[in-house]
């Protein structure tokens, strides 16, 4: 059997261990509904923060439309489950997921196809696939609504407790995978911005998505959303499990990513474009990668936390809220993910839970004079984040031996021209043309 | 003055240019560039400042479209491609202001140029299969060779923008290399070094030539440099090019003369010249 290296080992123990300590201390009510509901907004701040670590921190792209995309799949996911529970109908999964999966194929399709045209400019990408995804959606809410009936049946066979689960598992991956297409067609035209400017488009999106969400019962047409109201009856079936389990996987998604040669290729797009360029890296595409993997962590992130709490408001994604998530990764350190996942918990559990709790009544507001001072602070002194590049063993970058022979291969005649004299190597000039030109620079 | 290029016994030109123009609003910062590089050649590029060197570079490369003009690789027409397609064609350049990836190490600033020749898939990546291992491995010694030829293996994990300057010069030809050019386009290689290293890059120049069978075009300021390994130099002036020969035929060219000290410049070389064959 293969031995399995030392980080990997500590890695895996030490995330068992968080995991069973803090189920234990939930199973046994050491922590209450109030805590353990903390903890599971910790896991999903880190999972949305993630994602956008991957997206500004590893990528260089200054994006605040993580809000937005954390609120799509919190809405995706919500419909999803609703309609199960609430109206005994997998209706809402059938339509989304054949929807995702038609419109996913179109795109991978017309990647393929479109990559061979030459000077395509952004916005008749945009053009091509915006087509090509809405007729594939219609297809797909056509088909869906066919095979309903039977996917209904299928579920109802199963017991009660085990169509749920799957029900929830499909709706969180729908989550995710509608924020990525969604952000897949809103990055084609705004990626090709520059940093700052693409910054105040995700925002952009981020509003458009919240003004939605508060008319989505008249202006989308789904009643179930109640718009403003709030949308209540969801599911709470985010369990502590669930919730660390997909961070856990999140994390390891963008270890092994950013430890392979795609993520090298992410990172070089933020150190130098142009020379990532000059390099033979397709910087759009990778800029688009990383926009649309970060985009869907928001999803999955949003998906767990619509089942957390079994109610969404349009105010909880509110564009303001969108800067939560920037201010972590910057606190923990860009491009750092130990930072992130600590800042995550920490932030939700100081903020959401200890200030809350013991501020006296009334002073709760002072949290948001709070949290401003402590952000300055750490930029004052520590400007490159409480963790600055610091990274777990397991989740850091090792440098791989020596393969090759360490011997140097040096060209042989280079001690021999060392010891020439000068005169030998620069042409015998009649003119002292070299000499002068020199001089002149 | 012979403005043609040498073509030596009919063999293909590797990377041909042909009446490139640039111009920016109202200025033509390079006029009816004309440029033929054949396998195994050493050219290269010089002219005062501002003659437009550094802008066929980047015209070649793809980061300007060109005006007018077209540029081929191999025969095949590179115009207006993206400068990461040109790259994957088997163009290479290195930057007059060093472009390393600054907060990398050494290792990953290599590794990254080699990406195009990774040979797995992101999801090889994510899962970390054994076909990932093994192509990643790979990928690595092919680097650690590259880092080898630039006497940069004990540096393979220091971070890029913490290496002395000769090195970060070094780094990036190498990094240049590991994306497998076939033509590779030095942009002032020399600049900042003092006599002693930049002898140690002549011989790089050619050594690397040799092993890894390129075509290299550069831009240099530094005679001893250009004269010392260029087999054929074009010299450029207000984006004209103005002379093109051997270095010999360069060094006593009028209009080179003029174009780098003013006007009159030659007669008074030339004067010089035959005042110090006389003693």
């Amino acid at each position: 059997m293969k031995k399995i290296p030392r980080d990997k080992l500590i890695f895996f123990g030490g995330a068992l261990l968080i995991f069973a300590v803090v189920q234990i201390l939930i199973s046994t009510g050491i922590l209450n509904d109030f805590w353990s509901t903390i903890i599971r907004l910790g896991a999903v701040y880190a999972i949305a923060s993630l994602g956008l670590n991957l997206i500004y921190g590893f990528n260089g792209q200054f994006s605040l439309g993580q809000w937005g995309f954390y609120a799509i799949g919190a809405y995706t996911a919500a419909d999803v489950t609703y309609r199960w529970t609430n109206q005994g109908s997998a209706l809402g999964m059938v339509v989304i997921l054949s929807v995702v999966l038609f419109s996913g194929l179109a795109i991978l399709l017309l990647r393929k196809l479109l990559s061979r045209i030459r000077g395509l400019d952004a916005l008749s990408a945009f053009a091509i696939y915006f087509i090509a995804v809405l007729g594939m959606s219609i297809a797909g809410i056509y088909l869906g609504v066919m095979i309903t009936p039977a996917v209904n049946g299928l579920l109802s066979a199963l017991p009660a407790n085990v169509a749920m689960t799957i029900v929830y598992l499909i709706s969180i991956l729908l989550g995710g995978l509608v924020a990525a297409e969604i952000s897949f067609l809103f990055g084609l035209p705004v990626l090709t911005l520059g940093s700052d400017y693409f910054g105040i488009a995700t925002l952009g999106l981020t509003i458009i998505v919240k003004v939605l969400l508060d008319n989505s019962d008249t202006l989308l047409g789904f009643e179930e959303m109640k718009g403003a109201r709030g949308m209540i009856g969801i599911p709470k079936v985010s369990t502590w499990f669930w919730a660390f389990l997909f961070l856990f996987l999140v994390v390891l998604i963008m270890r092994n990513l950013l430890h392979s040669s795609y993520g090298r290729a992410i990172v070089s797009v933020r150190e130098d474009e142009i020379a990532a360029k000059a390099m033979g890296i397709d910087v759009g595409n990778y800029k688009t990668l990383a926009f649309v993997l970060g985009s869907m962590f928001a999803g999955v992130g949003g998906a767990i936390y619509a089942h957390i709490n079994g109610f969404l408001h349009p105010n909880t994604f509110n564009f303001i809220k969108s800067f939560d998530p920037m201010i972590i990764i910057v606190l923990g350190g860009l491009g750092s993910m130990t930072g992130t996942l600590v800042t995550s918990f920490v932030w939700i559990i100081v903020l959401e839970g200890l200030l809350r709790i013991y501020l006296p009544n009334g002073f709760e507001t002072w949290r948001y004079v709070a949290y401003p001072i402590i952000l300055l602070l750490v930029m004052l002194l520590r400007p490159k984040g409480l963790f600055g590049d610091y990274e777990l063993p397991y989740l850091r970058q090792v440098l791989p031996p020596m393969y090759a022979s360490h011997k140097p291969i040096v060209p042989e005649n280079l001690i021999e021209i060392e010891t020439l004299p000068e005169e030998s190597l620069s042409p015998s000039s009649p003119t002292k043309a070299s000499g002068s030109q020199e001089a002149t620079k | 003055m012979n403005l043609e290029n040498p073509s030596p016994n009919g063999r293909q030109q590797i990377l041909e240019a042909e009446g490139l123009v640039m111009q920016f609003g109202g200025l033509r910062a390079v006029n009816n560039f004309n440029l033929s590089l054949y396998p195994h050649d050493l050219q290269g590029l010089i002219g005062p400042n501002g003659a437009g060197k550094t802008t066929v570079f980047n015209m070649i490369t793809g980061v300007y479209n060109p005006t007018a003009g077209q540029i081929n690789l191999l025969e095949e027409d590179i115009t207006g491609l993206q400068p990461y397609e040109i790259n994957q064609l088997g163009i290479a350049r290195t930057f007059q202001n060093i472009r390393l990836f600054p907060n990398l190490t050494v290792l990953d600033n290599v590794r990254i140029a080699y990406h195009t020749h990774a040979g797995y898939g992101m999801f090889d990546g994510i899962l970390q299969n054994k076909h990932f291992g093994a192509k990643e491995k790979e990928l690595t010694q092919r680097t650690q060779e590259f880092l080898n030829v630039f006497n940069l293996q004990d540096r393979q994990g220091e971070i890029a923008k913490n290496l002395p300057y000769g090195e970060q010069r070094r780094l990036e030809i190498a990094r240049a290399l590991a994306s497998n050019p076939k033509v590779l386009l030095l942009d002032e290689p020399a600049a900042g070094m003092n006599p002693q290293e930049s002898f140690h890059l002549m011989d790089l120049i050619h050594f690397i030539r040799e092993r890894f069978d390129l075509t290299i075009l550069l831009i240099e300021h530094q005679m001893r440099v250009v004269m010392g390994i260029c087999e054929t130099i074009t010299v450029m002036d207000f984006g004209e090019i103005i002379a093109r020969g051997t270095p010999k035929e360069i060094q006593t060219n009028e209009k080179v003369i003029e174009a780098y000290l003013g006007p009159g410049a030659a007669a008074l070389s030339e004067k010089f010249r035959r005042k110090k064959e006389n003693q």
